[in-house]
């Protein structure tokens, strides 16, 4: 134990969903804080528990080295005040204790190291007053603001008590264990006293055991039931943050609630119950079926081991899933038809009217969607959007929010009037994906409510100019974005995005500008998603969105067919990792550097379209009849949408276009032979950019 | 379950814990005589968390929540509960242990069971208030709202003080064992002389969830609030140059809580639409920010 620091920082329960990131950022602070005072440390490591913040580090000298510092002052000959003003500021009495070189006094200042154990108080109320809570608050035993009022702090360097201004917050080397099974103080001595009293006090310190723990106890209660757990990291990682002596228990639910439907409840109505509110883990039978079994983590050792506490955790449940249950009784017993009617006074949004007039601009939109949508039944389309959002009135949904869509699902399937499956299903996935977790529809007819519901989000709030800024999203539509290009891409759907987005704005007055600017947000969404999927977003960039001459209109074309864009991209892809597509993509830039550096001097625009036959070298004509067979052919495999072969098609322009560049001179002195060879490299750019902008390729 | 020192009936719970916070100190005041949503909206908590002035208080709040009522055919949720509410400013440093102590005195073991405090930050639009602190469990039920106040009225709460809620009803299901809040036993008498909760409430329950859903004249609700809000105006002597007249905070207050509970009718009449919702929430908060303003002008204590 030599150069130790021990701190706790002793806190009423820090939320479970801060715990990790802040003793991150703690540990982290004091080790840049420790750097940036020339204290150097051997170890550090953070521990983290509902109740502690924990920093131990080790190797840490007793005192900061000395540092010399030399400082220019004023000229030799400066006025005396200037003189007297440096040396008060660098702490020197007189000009003889100043180094003179040159035109310049210095002053060097010699800074003794200070010992580490005066440095630190100031360096770790530094460090805690810097800390990012996502939330803290005041209270009155501290100045210090802080997630939750903080109740004691350990801080001992090599045992030695630092002494911290909290004030009236306690420092020292007193902390307590367990809040129930240890409640009593505890007095250390060290770091290894801190963990072998503290584990004692039945206090888990380090976070990965006590999550191993759950895990093991989830699984080992589970298998002697003859179950499996359904598996949850998201809760795992909760229920490690809400305990400091985990103890796993077994509960039982009613068997009526699991009972098969409509006489049991429906799995996600169960599993909200259980898991949202009561943070409890589902367990299966070995057919995957819910098990009438539930598990949870205690945070207590009780004599009775944990019956007690298991039998009000199955109070709790059993009053909540009545309650669910009473929901779900009651609801089928309204048609969701019947509830259609209600969605007038549902307000979608104060500038977008009702959830009923919503309805019916998703209708038109999905009926244009179907089309493109293969297998999609019109008629079951239209019956699915007309029901999609009649749950929202139904009880479960009031009291279960997140279970929208999968609860109108529900009433289709088993409400008092039975829906075509098909209809239940596209309700069910019209949400769908609900974030990168979450599947895709995979129903035809899901597939068209889900689009359509997300172009007309998409479209309308952009119409009202409440686009996502920043960090605020409050609409979700960067989600809805992603899914319309994840649900495009995964089911392969072969259709233009502007048109269905001028679909979707037909519905909205002065709407003009909004399918470009919905586009352009989609493309950002499809370059991440792409990105995420290892494609290089330089070819992405390339193939969206081309700039394109056109007889002497240059125009710009945005690829908005997701599968073909990925294809071109593929293409692309593979074209370039080609000798020929290398060296092509050379003489491109080279080609396109020419034109640009001569316009920018010429301050005129050459277009291919003016270039004319003329006699010149012959590799020139050879080139421009290249140049017009390639381009023909290249325009009538990309409109067969055959990529890979209207980029060989451009691997044939390596030769001539090499031959062009080793013995043709551009910038000859006869201007119209010049402007004329322009033109033709201006071709070779306007027959390449039909595939994709080369100018946007990178590397 | 075994209980060491399990008290007789609904009313015996109540007793126990206002001897409890008695003995901390506390005043134990009796409940407002208005329609309110929360212990939190008493003047001793709202108007006496602002400002220096020391002060602990419990009380017994019947809270009225229109849309929560269920006819009195749901065991668990009521349209008019008792909360116990308890104030202590400045928050003491041993808060939690201090509620602990509560539920002890009250046969909950802590060593038996299950406690824990949940993250649960409370906030109260209409109040223009809010809180950092817990929903605590006990043995995966919510049995109170742990809250260190932060602003009341949006104004900065200093000293900060601590706020505890008991769902009395929940805790007593709790401690008695039962499963509908109906079975309750209410005095702690057992055979012909037991009186339960549904024999004090029940028909309330039913009478009061027509009322609230059905029968409620919202013509006339919509005009009472107008009338509440103009006089708690009136009384803060806003929007009137002509009078000198002193503001008074207390009797404005009562106006502001009564709007609140008339736009809670009409809510639960569903007379209200989303939009609408906002505006009227806004309004209250008006109300209830300019009381605080005038109480902490005039001193921020009752002398």
């Amino acid at each position: 134990m030599t150069g130790e620091l021990l701190l706790e920082l002793l806190t009423e329960e820090i939320p479970a969903r801060m715990q990790r990131r802040a003793i991150d950022d703690l540990t982290s602070l004091i080790a840049d804080k420790l750097k940036a005072a020339d204290i150097p440390t051997a170890t550090i490591e953070g521990q983290v528990t509902p109740r502690r913040l924990v920093v131990i580090a080790d190797g840490i000298p007793a005192r900061q080295p000395d540092r010399s510092e030399e400082r220019r002052g004023p000229r030799v000959g400066a006025p005396e005040a200037a003189i007297n003003g440096f040396l008060r500021s660098a702490g020197l009495a007189s000009t003889k204790e100043l180094e003179t070189r040159g035109e310049f006094h210095f002053a060097v200042i010699n800074r003794p190291g200070r010992a580490t154990a005066e440095v630190l108080p100031e360096l770790i109320l530094a460090a805690m007053t810097a800390l990012p809570w996502p939330k803290s608050m005041r209270y009155p035993a501290s100045p210090l603001r802080w997630v939750r009022p903080l109740n004691s702090v350990v801080c001992l360097l090599d045992g030695e008590v630092i002494n911290l201004a909290l004030g009236e917050v306690p420092v020292g080397r007193v902390t307590r264990g367990h809040r129930f099974l240890a409640p009593g103080e505890i007095t250390v001595e060290n770091a290894a006293d801190y963990r072998a009293k503290l584990a004692h006090a039945h206090v888990v310190l380090d976070r990965a055991e006590r999550r191993a723990t759950i895990d093991e106890g989830l699984t080992a209660l589970a298998h002697a039931a003859g179950l499996e757990v359904k598996a949850d990291e998201g809760l795992l990682e909760e229920v490690t943050g809400l305990v400091e002596c985990p103890v796993v228990l077994m509960g039982n639910i009613d068997a009526d609630f699991v009972r098969p439907l409509p006489e049991g409840l429906p799995p996600e109505v169960l599993a909200t119950a259980m898991r949202t509110h009561q943070k409890y883990f589902t367990c299966l039978n070995p057919d995957g079926t819910p098990a009438p079994r539930f598990l949870f983590v205690a945070n207590n050792v009780t004599p009775d081991r944990g019956e007690t506490i298991a039998a009000g955790n199955e109070r709790v449940l059993r009053a909540r899933l009545s309650d669910a249950r009473f929901f779900w009784d009651q609801d089928r017993k309204v048609r969701l038809e019947g509830r259609v009617e209600a969605l007038k006074q549902r307000v979608y949004h104060e500038k977008l009217g009702s959830v009923y007039e919503r309805t019916g601009r998703v209708e038109r939109l999905a009926e244009a969607i179907s089309q493109r949508v293969p297998g999609a039944d019109l008629e079951h389309v239209r019956r699915a959007v007309r029901l999609a959002k009649a749950d929202l009135s139904s009880g479960m949904v009031g009291e279960f929010p997140e279970l929208q869509g999968v609860m109108g699902r529900y009433y289709a399937l088993y409400g008092d009037q039975k829906e075509a499956p098909q209809v239940a299903e596209a309700i069910g996935e019209q949400y769908k994906p609900l974030g990168p977790g979450d599947t895709c529809p995979t129903t035809p007819e899901g597939t068209v409510l889900a689009i359509a519901d997300k172009l007309d989000a998409l479209v309308s709030f952009f119409v009202i100019d409440e686009k996502p800024t920043g960090s605020r999203d409050p609409f979700a539509l960067r989600r809805a974005a992603l899914g319309i290009v994840r649900i495009i891409l995964e089911n392969k759907l072969r259709f233009g995005l502007r048109s269905a987005l001028e679909a979707a704005a037909s519905s909205y007055l002065n709407s003009e500008r909004v399918p470009d600017e919905v586009l352009d947000f989609i493309a950002e969404r499809l370059k991440v998603h792409l990105r995420d999927q290892g494609v290089r977003h330089d070819l992405a960039s390339a193939v969206f969105s081309q700039v394109e001459d056109r007889g002497l209109a240059r125009i710009t074309k945005i690829e908005d067919n997701l599968v073909r864009l990925l294809a071109r991209v593929a293409a692309l892809q593979a074209f370039l990792d080609t000798d020929d597509g290398a060296n092509l993509l050379t003489a491109y830039r080279r080609a396109a550097n020419i034109v640009a550096i001569e316009e920018r001097k010429d301050g005129k625009r050459y277009h291919d379209a003016e270039y004319q036959e003329m006699p010149g070298e012959p590799v020139e004509g050879s080139l421009s009849k290249v140049l017009a067979q390639v381009r023909l052919r290249v325009e009538e495999l990309v409109a067969e949408q055959k990529f890979e072969d209207a980029m060989a098609a451009l691997a044939t322009l390596r030769k001539p276009v090499d031959e062009f560049f080793d013995r043709v001179t551009v910038n000859v002195d006869d201007k119209q032979l010049r402007e004329n060879r322009l033109r033709l490299l201006a071709r070779i750019r306007a027959t390449m950019n039909q595939i994709a902008d080369f100018s946007q390729v990178e590397g | 379950m075994p209980q060491t020192n399990k008290p007789a009936g609904f009313q015996g719970l109540i007793l126990e814990l206002q001897r409890y916070w008695a003995a901390q100190g506390c005043v134990i005041l009796q409940p407002l005589d208005l329609e309110v949503g929360a212990g939190t909206f008493h003047p001793a908590t709202t108007l006496r968390a602002l400002g220096p002035t020391p002060w602990k208080a419990a009380y017994v709040q019947p809270s009225r929540r229109p849309t929560d009522g269920r006819y009195g055919d749901n065991p668990n949720r009521l349209q008019h509960y008792y909360q116990l509410q308890v104030i202590l400013k400045p928050a003491p440093a041993n808060s939690q242990q201090l509620y602990l102590d509560s539920l002890a005195a009250i046969g909950i073991d802590a060593a038996r069971h299950d406690i824990r405090f949940v993250e649960d930050d409370w906030e109260s639009p209409t109040l223009g208030a809010w809180g950092l602190g817990w929903e605590v469990w006990l043995d995966g039920m919510e049995v109170s709202q742990f809250t260190y106040f932060q602003q009341v009225g949006g104004i900065e709460c200093d000293p900060v003080s601590t706020e505890l809620t008991y769902g009395l009803e929940r805790l007593a299901m709790y401690v008695q064992g039962v499963e509908s809040i109906y079975d309750l036993n209410f005095n702690g008498v057992d055979g012909t002389g037991r009186i339960s909760y549904g024999d004090v409430f029940l028909r309330a329950e039913r009478e009061y969830s027509a009322y609230n859903f059905e029968r409620a004249d919202t013509d006339l609700l919509f005009r009472h609030f107008v009338e509440a809000e103009n006089e708690c105006k009136a009384l803060l002597s806003l929007g009137d140059a002509t009078t000198n007249a002193p503001p008074l905070p207390l009797p404005a207050y009562d106006q502001a809580l009564k709007s609140s509970h008339i736009f809670n009718l009409l809510d639960a009449r569903g007379v209200i639409s989303v939009t609408e919702r906002a505006a009227y929430i806004g309004r209250v908060r008006a109300l209830a920010k300019a009381c605080c303003e005038a109480w902490l002008a005039g001193s921020g204590s009752n002398r």
